[in-house]
């Protein structure tokens, strides 16, 4: 063979939250591991995520325990969540948050001197450890700091373009490097999976260029299922000026430390329509509201922590209502808090130094004097592979998945500061499982031809001449479609014109061409990364067309109400069938185990 | 909006001897210099190769020289920049260049590998968790929002003139053992590597890598010469010596 091979017993692909703690896992147990990632280490999202990460310990309320936060979440996500793992995932997140004290993390503390947690939308008590607001950059620089001490051989820079099979079961991985273009073999026992998301097939979006659903497109092209495709997170509050910057994350922190949101009249909109789920967790006056965020554990949560979902959709109504700021969004107030408490200027910049930075030098906006313009942007796809609630294995042998990339924690709808402790347990999970698949099966052996297959389609778009449009106009065109189409509000007509033309889209990106040569070349690997895209946005608008109802981050202005019966209990799958075409139908809900079920009716 | 003249640096891998480019792109408000490079991509030399993530100031992956100034490109609003005269951009310059804007900084994670890791304390209670008062936590917070720009290791003379990289580990790394040796709970001693293998003894506090810091960390102050300071009291302090003789 030409190309280098990597022989491993565990190969990860990515490496976010985890990708890391799944590395870190499958080396402890004494596998051979190696972490191929697109970018250079540290650098993917994790590091952005900002406001916390979810863990019932109790620190700050000691009412708060696995039970309060399982049932959180799966009202979240209305109730489309697999069970297992939401119930695995509220059990193990206080003993990763401790590992990762172990380990340096040095998150904010209380006043007894434990970990501090904070209040964020949906959670019943103060819940996200945190450190201010850059929890993720200390997650993720912990796990790699832990990392590089454990033997696990990084790639960085590479991106995989194929998985390799021998039958039925995956045995590796073919990629290419950035630097050079060359090209890689990896064999492993069993493969992981932590790809992220798929934020780049919208046009404003909080994700970086590698948010493409490499993962998803890599288990799906081997016949993985993927479920929950129709629910991606529109954060309510992304900047929306200046245009260069739009829809980068503005946290949820800002709301959770008392930051309110006003239209263009100056009316705090959120008290209207609390959605029923929530009326009697909501707050019903500004004062209640205040007295929840500064910690009176009587009060009710005030309506900007509502689910992300609810509060998305109630400013872009507000902006249909020609009540919107004057660059298309709404004001998030946070400098009004200074009517409160006397040090409110450095309250605010203690609390929310990144938030500060990001305004007063993108924007040159003061944020503990001047309201922000905020607005919806992608920022999270609930759906992914399906997995084993225990195993995180998907339906291939030997193929996990965890993280974004992984799907059924979250159902229709994701907590924030969930997707942190989600990454932590289910990274562990994937890890350990993939080891022992790894131990228990024996050695592999990559198929010469389907690596030079995965070759030759990989050099494709070097070698054609470029006469349609390029790997940038798809790109674009792609991302135009589905913010317009299937985007925060749906209808059946939009998203079958969405379905045509992602087709039609398909079929130029099989053509399409990348000039210049192998090393460092952006355009190709934009053509690279076109086919991904393009499978994940097929069942985005294809299982948002199925699902007849509105639920969680799926609304449909044509079915604007909840399905209490059928699509309560069904979850949509999306697969290759044999023909090559995407097979997209309802499947039932993983059934819930009698403890949680009486959980649920009790807590409610 | 405005049609602005840039210098880009390319160079066709490491070998190359590389040169300044000019190209011309039209500016709007509030456009970053991150996004000038992008648009000069897209309009005038596709394979122009930029390496960026978050775009937000939290990655630290687009770290170049901007008019000579190293810069995040992604934090560089081009109303702060004067655009009467072409503007240069061009990678950070105490690394090696792989291609056009895009720095070589294996160093750094190699340097990293060699610093000894976190080494807690037992647990102050029975569950396994420790106790820490914030106002401890906060000068290790500092130095942990460090995002790993290696702006820092740009701009040290020991490394940008000298290329000591192999005696001195550069800013960005003492202030990732400061962290760790600042840290309530770390038991491990790095004193002797530090002076050894890492060179601590070459900085000779000049600030620079505190000025550039888009983190604003106070670099020097709080992290390299409170190190110096330990250093110096475990090995040249003649009362410690003169201790360590009679206890040994």
């Amino acid at each position: 063979m030409d190309h280098p091979v990597h022989e491993c017993d565990v190969l990860i692909i990515g490496a976010g939250g985890a990708g890391l703690r799944a590395a870190i896992e499958a080396s402890q147990q004494g596998c051979k591991t190696a972490v191929v990632c697109k970018s250079l280490l540290g650098k993917a999202h994790t590091v952005m995520a900002e406001g916390g990460m979810a863990a019932a310990i109790g620190n700050v309320d000691e009412r708060d325990n696995w039970k309060i936060h399982v049932t959180d979440t799966l009202r979240g996500g209305q109730y489309l969540n697999n069970p297992m793992m939401a119930e695995l995932h509220a059990k193990e997140a206080p003993d990763r948050v401790r590992e990762l004290e172990a380990w340096g993390a040095v998150f904010d503390r209380t006043k007894d001197g434990r970990i501090l947690q904070r209040n964020f939308g949906g959670h019943a008590y103060p819940r996200l450890a945190h450190v201010g607001d850059r929890t993720g950059l200390e997650m993720i620089r912990t796990l790699q700091d832990h990392g590089i001490h454990q033997g696990i051989d990084f790639y960085m820079e590479m991106t995989c373009t194929k998985l390799l099979m021998d039958s039925g079961r995956v045995v590796g991985a073919f990629a290419y490097e950035r630097e050079k273009g060359r090209f890689h073999v990896f064999s492993a026992k069993s493969v992981v999976l932590a790809t992220g998301g798929i934020g780049r097939a919208f046009k404003i979006t909080s994700n970086s260029w590698e948010y493409t659903g490499d993962g998803h497109a890599l288990a799906y092209d081997v016949g993985a299922e993927l479920i929950d495709m129709e629910f991606v997170q529109f954060h309510p509050t992304g900047m929306v000026w200046p245009p260069s910057v739009r829809g980068i994350l503005v946290t949820e922190g800002v709301r959770g430390e008392g930051g309110i949101l006003k239209n263009s009249d100056g009316d705090r909109f959120m008290f209207e329509g609390i959605p029923e789920l929530y009326v009697n967790q909501t707050a019903d006056s500004a004062e209640e509201g205040w007295r929840y965020v500064t910690g009176d554990r009587d009060a009710r949560r005030p309506p900007e922590l509502l689910t992300r979902d609810h509060v998305a959709r109630k400013i872009v109504e507000q902006i249909k209502l020609g009540k919107g700021s004057p660059h298309g969004g709404v004001f998030l107030d946070i400098a009004w808090i200074k009517e409160k408490m006397p040090n409110a200027q450095e309250h605010i910049k203690k609390k929310l130094p990144s938030m500060y930075h990001q305004f007063k030098e993108l924007a040159g906006i003061d944020i503990t004097t001047t309201p922000m313009e905020v607005g919806p942007t992608t920022h999270y796809v609930m759906g992914g592979v399906r997995v084993d609630a225990e195993s995180q294995m998907s339906s291939v042998p030997g193929l996990f998945a965890a993280g974004e990339c992984a799907a059924g924690l979250h159902g229709a709808n994701r907590l924030g500061g969930n997707s942190l402790s989600d990454l932590v347990v289910f990274g562990k999970r994937a890890g350990e499982y993939a080891a022992s698949f790894a131990k228990e099966n024996s050695s592999v052996s990559v198929d010469e031809t389907q690596v030079e297959s995965a070759v030759s389609h990989a050099l494709e778009p070097l070698e054609r001449d470029g006469q349609g449009p390029g790997p940038y106009q798809i790109q674009y065109a792609l991302q135009e479609l589905m913010q317009d189409k299937v985007g925060i509000v749906r209808l059946e007509a939009e998203m079958e014109e969405a379905a045509a033309e992602i087709a039609e889209l398909k079929k130029q990106a099989a053509t399409v061409a990348a000039p210049g040569n192998r090393e460092y070349n952006p355009g190709w690997h934009t053509a690279l990364d076109l086919e991904n895209l393009l499978i994940v946005s097929e069942a985005v608008a294809r299982a948002g067309n199925l699902r007849q109802e509105s639920r969680g981050a799926h609304f449909r202005d044509d079915y604007p109400e909840k399905d209490k019966d059928y699509w309560a209990k069904h979850n949509i799958s999306c697969r290759r069938g044999d023909d090559g075409e995407m097979i997209v139908e309802a499947v039932p809900v993983v059934p819930m185990r009698d403890e949680i079920k009486d959980l649920v009716e009790e807590i409610g | 909006m405005s049609q602005v003249e840039f210098k880009v640096w390319r160079q066709d891998g490491a070998t190359d001897e590389g040169g300044y480019q000019r190209y011309s792109t039209e500016i709007t408000e509030g456009m970053v210099v991150l996004d000038a490079v992008h648009q000069i991509q897209a309009e005038s030399a596709n394979d122009l190769a930029v390496r960026w993530n978050c775009k937000a100031g939290k990655c630290g992956s687009c770290s170049a020289e901007v008019n000579g100034k190293p810069r995040l490109m992604c934090m560089t609003r081009m109303s702060d920049i004067d655009t009467s005269r072409p503007i240069t951009i061009e990678p950070v310059r105490a690394f090696p260049v792989m291609r056009d804007l895009v720095p070589d900084v294996s160093f750094n994670f190699e340097a990293k590998k060699k610093i000894k890791k976190f080494k807690p304390r037992k647990p102050d209670s029975e569950d396994g968790t420790w106790r820490m008062q914030q106002v401890d936590v906060e000068r290790v917070q500092e130095f942990r929002k460090c995002i790993e720009c290696f702006l820092c290791q740009d701009v040290c003379h020991v490394l940008r003139d000298h290329h000591k990289h192999d005696e001195f580990i550069g800013p960005r790394l003492l202030v990732y053992t400061a962290a760790l040796d600042m840290h309530p709970l770390d038991e491990e001693n790095r004193l002797e590597d530090l002076k050894e293998d890492q060179g601590i003894g070459y900085c000779n506090i000049t600030k620079c890598c505190t000025k550039v810091c888009p983190e604003h960390i106070t670099i020097t102050d709080n992290a390299i010469i409170p190190l110096k300071e330990r250093v110096a009291s475990e090995f040249y302090d003649p009362l410690t010596r003169l201790f360590k003789v009679f206890s040994s």
